[in-house]
């Protein structure tokens, strides 16, 4: 069980990996980090069978950050689509050099 | 009153009831803090002035002192309170001298205050030492120094930095008391620099004048370079004894330094390095001559009667330690010897007033020298003091005869040089006091019975010879030939000394009719110093007749008082100096190379130097001198001699010229390429490598979370594999 449950929980991670690296949405991208991160969150609650109650804590953990995430992410992701108009984030590259 | 009346009482009480019992001292401390005190009140009223001045000039105009009568505080005070110190100051060593005749004091009497220095092996107490040297310092440096406040009070009263000056004046005073009366050479150094600062401080006194200010500078460097000498020798001194304190040193150097051994050669002339710029000898006198750009008074008091001593006091102070050396004290002799000769040369030909001086005194420096060169300490403290007084007497005379020329010609908007002689002539009919304690003084420096100069200068001239004739003399010969350039420049100074006095104020007058109306004699507060010093110039030499000459006509037939007071007075501090060379030279001898006994030698150099007083004056005041605008340039030898034998334009050429393009290499090459261009260097590259850090921001995001993901599998196959 807990080897079907990692192999899924890699295979997700990698598609949000790769979604975050292809993406240029920024609202696409941003689902491909929960993605993520709900596939570490399989791999904590999966390996809690072995070692214990602890990984099921930390999953509560990182739903409360992306929970935070998310409130901060969409809010930066709303102010720059008022800005530009769009959330293809070739756009932003002001941060440079 | 009250405190005078207290120290009187103090005297009487204790200094009589000791009767050869234990010395006490009487508050050490405060001959060196008044001064000190004189320093802080009048460097407050400087302040006061300079910010005052400068408010005056701030608001668009200038500083009005008003009139004799109405000055402000900050220009009435320092009458008092400058002299007023000193009298103190003088008054409290007086004590403590008449205290120290009436006592027995084999041992020197070391006053501890606090702990100055203490690491590891190396301790400094700030302490004072009395003795009988430091006494004879103490009064000659508070005594002569007070007269010379006193007339500094009229000398400067026009002047608009009056309370900077006293300060300036009151703080060398302190500061030659802590050479003077320091238990150590560290606190004897402290003394030397501080006394060297303001000798900077009152040469470029007149500050705005670059001339003045470069003559300050010069001063100073010149006499950092025997500085080094003197710390050298401090050095050495520490690694052989482990102490830099007098009296363990002194105890133990007959022991721990062999005779004539390499280290205590080296000592010595380490040491000699340090007198030789401080003292103004060959080879670093030149600042000497250029001092001369201070006020007069100040010429007086450091570069005649006190400071320019110090090398001298310093070498009488090491006697054991020079003692120990025999080259290092012919070294001494030699040097002391041809600067005497030489800088006589130099006086001869100068016009200035104060440059012969200032050459008179370099030269005098020199005999003092001779006389602790072999090992006549007493003899060098002797010249040293009763030069004190006549070249004090004179440098100050001149300051009345520049004083009272400056009026002239200031009257007359006139723009001649007033300290140039050839503008003088004359002045004696102006100037009758000045005249007459200028000639005792002359008389005295010309070495002629029964003035003071005769005593002192004899009796090294004398004491050269018996020292070169002693049984295991080292170097004989060599002795022979100071003897003898010391008789040739005595006679030497006889001549220029009687040339500085008839063109001064003989022949006839060349200052200009319209001038002539305001010359003046010096004001009372100029002249009584005046004449106090002409008292001690006349006979401070009788403290010390020799026992030859007080046997003789020279002595009266035992009517000179005093035989030989100071050569015993000083017996303590010297006698381990003259028992290292009765051990190791024998018997001094009783005759003179060419024959004959002291008594004969001092007729002979008092009746040449007489016959040459005599024969110049006849001479000289015949001799037409034309004034300084309209007198040709001197040719031939004089010419060499004008120009001070162009040691000046040698020392340009060899030292001074190399330094600065040594130096302009090290800012052009070293610093400003090398050092610099390393630090522009790292600078660059920091950018550079900065600059193509910088290419990896794109501000593409995708490029960021590429990279990011990139460097977290590497990460994690390290982790891993």
């Amino acid at each position: 069980m807990i080897t079907e449950a990692l192999i899924l929980s890699a295979i997700l991670f990698v598609v949000g990996t790769f979604g975050v690296l292809v993406r240029r949405n920024a609202i696409i991208m941003f689902l491909c980090i929960e993605l993520q991160l709900n596939a570490v969150n399989l791999a904590f609650v999966a390996l809690s069978r072995l070692v214990g109650i602890d990984g099921q804590v930390f999953v509560f953990f990182v739903m409360t950050v992306a929970a935070a995430e998310a409130a901060v992410g969409l809010a930066i992701i709303i102010s720059i689509f008022r800005h530009y108009e769009s959330v293809d984030v070739n756009n932003f590259n002001l941060l440079k050099w | 009153m009250t405190i005078f009346s207290t120290l009187l009482t103090s005297v009487v009480q204790e200094g009589h009831g000791g009767g050869g019992g234990d010395f006490v001292p009487f508050l050490p401390g405060l001959v060196v803090l008044l001064p000190l005190l004189g320093f802080v009140i009048n460097g407050f009223l400087a302040l006061r002035h300079a910010r005052r001045s400068a408010d005056a000039v701030r608001a668009g105009g200038e500083l009005d002192l008003g009139g004799p009568g109405e000055r402000p505080a900050t220009h009435t005070l320092p009458s008092l309170v400058g002299p007023g110190v000193m009298l103190l100051a003088f008054l409290v060593t007086l004590v403590n001298f008449v205290r120290m005749l009436g006592s027995e004091l084999h041992e020197p009497m070391v006053v501890h205050y606090w702990t100055w220095i203490d690491t590891g092996a190396f301790h400094v107490s700030a302490a004072l030492q009395l003795d009988q040297l430091s006494m004879v310092m103490m009064m000659v440096v508070t005594g002569v120094g007070f007269l010379i406040h006193v007339f500094s009070v009229g000398y400067m009263k026009d002047d608009p930095g009056y309370p900077r000056y006293f300060a300036y004046l009151n703080l060398f005073v302190f500061f030659m008391l802590v050479l003077v009366m320091g238990s150590s050479y560290p606190l004897m150094f402290v003394g030397w620099e501080g006394v060297g600062l303001c000798s900077y401080l009152l040469i470029g006194y007149w500050f705005s004048d670059r001339e003045k200010a470069d003559a300050g500078k010069k001063a100073f460097i010149v006499n950092r370079i025997g500085d080094f000498g003197f710390l050298v020798a401090m050095f050495f001194l520490f690694v052989t004894f482990g102490t830099l304190d007098f009296v363990p040193v002194f105890h133990d150097a007959p022991d721990a330094l062999v005779y004539g051994g390499g280290l205590a050669t080296a000592i010595s002339l380490f040491f000699l390095l340090g007198a030789t710029g401080k003292s103004a000898q060959i080879p670093l006198y030149v600042w000497l001559p250029d001092a001369m750009a201070g006020p007069t008074p100040v010429s007086a008091l450091i570069h005649a009667a006190t400071m320019v001593t110090a090398g001298v006091y310093m070498v009488a102070r090491s006697s054991t330690l020079f003692a120990l050396s025999p080259v290092g004290s012919a070294t001494v002799a030699g040097i002391g010897v041809l600067t005497a000769l030489f800088a006589a040369t130099i006086a001869l030909k100068q016009n200035d007033i104060k440059k012969v001086l200032a050459y008179s005194t370099v030269s005098q420096l020199g005999y003092m020298f001779l006389g602790v060169g072999v090992g006549a300490y007493a003899a060098g403290v002797f010249h040293l003091m009763t030069h004190a007084f006549f070249k004090a007497l004179l440098f100050l005379g001149s300051g009345a005869v520049i004083h009272s020329m400056h009026h002239a010609l200031h009257h007359t908007h006139n723009h001649a040089d007033p300290q140039d002689m050839r503008n003088m002539g004359g002045l004696r009919k102006y100037m009758p006091i000045t005249w007459t304690v200028m000639w005792l003084a002359t008389l005295a420096i010309a070495g002629i019975w029964p003035f003071a100069g005769f005593f002192s200068k004899d009796e090294i001239i004398w004491q050269t010879a018996a020292f070169g004739g002693a049984e295991h003399a080292p170097f004989p010969g060599l002795y022979t030939a100071y003897w003898v350039i010391a008789l040739a420049a005595a006679m030497l100074t006889a001549f220029y000394m009687t040339r500085l006095m008839v063109m001064t104020f003989h022949g006839s007058n060349r200052t200009g009719s319209a001038e002539e109306k305001h010359l003046h004699e010096a004001p009372a507060v100029m002249w009584v110093p005046l004449a106090v010093l002409a008292v001690l110039s006349t006979f401070g030499g009788w403290i010390n007749v020799p026992e030859a000459i007080r046997e003789s006509f020279l002595g009266g037939f035992g009517v000179l008082p005093m035989t030989e007071w100071l050569h015993h007075w000083l017996e303590p501090v010297t006698a381990t100096a003259h028992h290292i060379q009765e051990t190791n030279l024998g018997e001094l001898s009783h005759y003179a190379p060419f024959g004959g006994g002291e008594v004969a030698w001092a007729v002979i150099s008092t009746v040449m130097a007489l016959v040459i007083v005599v024969a110049a004056s006849r001479v000289l005041v015949r001799g037409e001198v034309k004034p300084a605008a309209e007198d040709a340039e001197p040719t031939g030898f004089g010419k060499v001699l004008y120009n001070k034998w162009y040691v000046d334009e040698l020392y340009d050429r060899t030292v001074v010229q190399p330094l600065l393009r040594l130096s302009r290499f090290c800012w052009k090459w070293i610093d400003a390429f090398l050092i610099d261009g390393a630090v522009n260097a790292a600078g660059l590259v920091a950018r550079g490598m900065g600059w193509a850090g910088s290419l990896f921001q794109t501000g593409n995001l995708n490029t960021y979370a590429f990279f990011f993901s990139l460097a977290a599998l590497v990460i994690l196959g390290v982790v891993v594999f």
